[in-house]
């Protein structure tokens, strides 16, 4: 009986894990359905808050990392959801169960291609708030928030998806699993966004890019672990 | 059809009893709180309501392993019954809370940490329900529940603490199970007493509750099983 | 090549297989019929080691599911009534994924051998969104024999299927077992699979109750060798 190298087993994960996330975002190029509901959503969210909250210059500025993480936070669900739905709808799943490789290969790969679509749709509402509300956004510490907020967010998402994706109130179901667990990161993202856009040092922010760290790390792990008992039937 | 085992009963009457003692303490034998006068009374269950609540939440999420590890279908019926009856009793805690609020900060809700995150821990249990509802396979319903569970309760520490350091601006909430620097007080002997015996009670309730709960789940799966085979 | 002891699973309450017993030895073409309900597609879901039973071992290529899933998953190629398709991807970029999720070598020749024998080279920049069902089993078959398996499972590949492509279809499933392949298929369709198969076994409520080679039996007694064992069955 032939027994594979960890080495082999090693390339083998990391070329399904690759083939996965492009896999995932080549067919989103082609239709650009999910990215172009996520864009489109957002806009409308940040459009409904002008109104909603009805901002002067100065009350926006005290306002706009919440508006922003509300934004993400919502858009993100959307391609959760559509991200997993695809494949349980077509049998696809099953495809990929088939396989010999290791299931978190297909967590890390789903993982990877949602945090992608969350990055695009990040990049575009960026320079779009920037420029309706005349705020400089362009913050490199931000930029450090955003991405630590999101993969913590997309790696307890990814797992609650690929749960929610089961139930016949899919879409709703998902949002309500995924935001009480999430606070932590919400909190944490709002509040180390707000700091950096009013120009705090790193230093002061620094509390709230630990618990973000914190948080990621143990997720990502958890959410890993559990996600083989999940995704098989 | 199984009858109802007799320590079952023996339980029901212990914590009736129990029961009975406690609210009397609470109402006769702990003295009247200098400041905040008797609605300081409602401290005792509110307290041990959420006590056991987050106790409830902890044999949930143990339970949800055992099952994971396990895969017997009993762990996943005491698990939803620690989720239902938990529910309930956070929610006991949370409208104690507010009663007793209300007199003493003349607002019926505080964002204070320990407060919002049993309102989170309740958006959680909700959320653990719908899940399960949604899901039509026993199996894939028990396992979906374990992993939520446990990952719900992991997320509770992280959640209290980051909520902890928004509020730290405001008035701090500090240990003892009183909600505000101002509405602090100590304890004198009977108190604890009290206290205690009410922590103790609800305990009691709670197992007392459990063991029903997780009678009917049983009954409940073992009617399926008889309404599957006559089809 | 695969061997199955009292396989046992059961949905909720429900028990869907028995006590299932089964054997199939390397080469032989084996179809499963049964009536709906009988436990087929669970059962296939069990050795393509996509569902686990509740007791009973599963062997197959010299493997245990499901302690030794990954290796058996090498080597088995698994065909379902849905297509398991990519329909944004071309015909050529689905094989392509599958084929690095398989780690098959020298991937891009052998992608182009598949689709010539499934017919499908001239199709091969389409979206599989443009393909009629008949094409998308075709290629699904495709998928199948990419890594070149020892054992192919088709869960009834012909449902939803028009005459002509029943046909073309069987004539991939020729050329697929003529290589020597052990193949389980589960169908409805008797006298499709009556051509296709080496032997016939009848699967009803959770158990095979009976089985016979090809070359002991005529095609027109088929019909009636079946009907008499879902019937005995029911009696008992």
């Amino acid at each position: 009986m032939k027994t594979r190298s960890f080495m082999t087993s090693m390339r083998d994960f990391l070329r399904a894990l690759w083939a996965i996330v492009w896999k995932d975002l080549s067919a989103e190029w082609r239709s650009r359905e999910l990215f172009t509901a996520m864009l489109v959503f957002s806009l409308l969210v940040i459009v409904i808050f002008n109104f909603a909250l009805e901002l002067d210059v100065r009350a926006r500025s005290a306002v706009t990392s919440g508006v922003l993480w509300v934004t993400f936070a919502f858009a993100g669900t959307l391609g959760l959801n559509r991200s997993m739905a695809t494949e349980k709808d077509r049998g696809c799943l099953d495809g990929l169960l088939l396989a010999p490789v290791d299931r978190s290969a297909i967590y890390f790969g789903k993982a990877i291609a949602n945090l992608v679509f969350m990055f695009v749709v990040e990049a575009v509402v960026l320079p779009v708030y920037s420029v309706l509300y005349n705020t400089n956004l362009f913050k490199p510490g931000l930029i450090l928030v955003i991405f630590l907020g999101s993969v913590g967010y997309v790696a307890v998402g990814t797992l609650l998806s690929t749960m929610a994706v089961h139930s016949r109130t899919r879409d709703i179901l998902l949002p309500i699993l995924l935001f009480p667990l999430a606070i932590p990161v919400l909190i944490a993202a709002v509040k180390a966004s707000s700091g950096f856009l009013a120009g705090l040092e790193i230093a002061e922010v620094m509390t709230w890019l630990n618990l973000l760290i914190v948080y990621d790390l143990i997720f990502m792990a958890i959410a890993f672990m559990f996600f083989d008992f999940v995704v098989e039937e | 059809m199984e009858s109802k085992p007799r320590f079952l009963s023996v339980l029901d009457s212990i914590t009736g009893i129990l029961f009975v003692i406690a609210t009397y303490m609470v109402f006769f034998y702990a003295p009247v709180e200098a400041v905040m006068g008797k609605v300081q009374k409602v401290f005792y269950f509110h307290v041990a309501a959420a006590w056991v609540g987050m106790l409830g939440f902890m044999v949930a999420a143990i339970v949800g392993g055992i099952y994971l590890f396990k895969n017997d279908r009993k762990w996943d019926i005491v698990g939803l019954a620690a989720v239902e009856i938990s529910l309930v009793f956070f929610f006991i805690a949370i409208v104690a809370g507010s009663i007793w609020a209300r007199p003493i900060w003349n607002t019926w809700w505080t964002w204070d940490p320990r407060l919002t995150t049993a309102s989170i821990v309740e958006l959680i249990y909700a959320a653990y329900l719908m899940l399960r509802q949604g899901i039509e396979d026993p199996d894939r319903r028990a396992r979906f529940g374990a992993v939520y569970a446990l990952l719900g309760f992991l997320s509770v520490p992280m959640t209290f603490i980051s909520i902890r350091l928004l509020r730290t601006i405001h008035p701090t909430v500090v240990g003892g199970g009183d909600p505000g620097a101002e509405g602090s007080f100590s304890m004198t002997t009977p108190m604890k007493q009290t206290f205690f015996f009410s922590l103790f009670t609800f305990s009691v309730l709670f197992a007392d509750l459990l063991w029903h709960r997780v009678r009917m789940g049983k009954l409940a799966a073992k009617i399926e099983h008889l309404r599957l085979r006559a089809l | 090549m695969i061997t199955v002891n009292k396989l046992v699973k059961r949905f909720g309450p429900k028990m869907v297989l028995r006590g299932l017993d089964f054997q199939v030895e390397a080469g032989e073409f084996v179809a499963l019929l049964g009536p709906n309900g009988a436990g087929k597609t669970t059962f296939l879901r069990i050795l393509a080691s996509l569902s686990r039973p509740l007791m009973g071992d599963v062997q197959i290529a010299g493997y245990w599911l499901p302690s030794q899933a990954a290796a058996v998953r090498r080597r088995i190629g698994v065909v379902s009534h849905l297509p398991l398709l990519y329909g944004d991807l071309t015909a050529e970029e689905n094989l392509r994924f599958f084929g690095r999720m398989y780690a098959v070598p020298d991937l891009h020749t052998r992608v182009l051998e598949v689709l010539d024998l499934v017919g499908l080279s001239s199709r091969r920049r389409d979206l599989v969104r443009t393909f009629s069902r008949g094409m998308q089993q075709r290629l699904a078959i495709g998928r199948a024999v990419l890594h070149d398996p020892e054992v192919m499972l088709f869960d009834e590949p012909h449902t939803g299927l028009d005459q002509d492509a029943c046909e073309m279809l069987d004539t991939v499933l020729q050329q697929v077992a003529a290589r020597g392949r052990t193949v389980v298929m589960t169908s409805h369709d008797l006298a499709r699979t009556a051509d296709l198969a080496s032997r016939f076994d009848v699967l009803s409520r959770g158990k095979i109750v009976d089985s016979v080679q090809r070359a002991d039996i005529d095609t027109n007694q088929i019909l009636k060798f079946y009907s008499d064992a879902v019937k005995m069955k029911e009696v008992v």
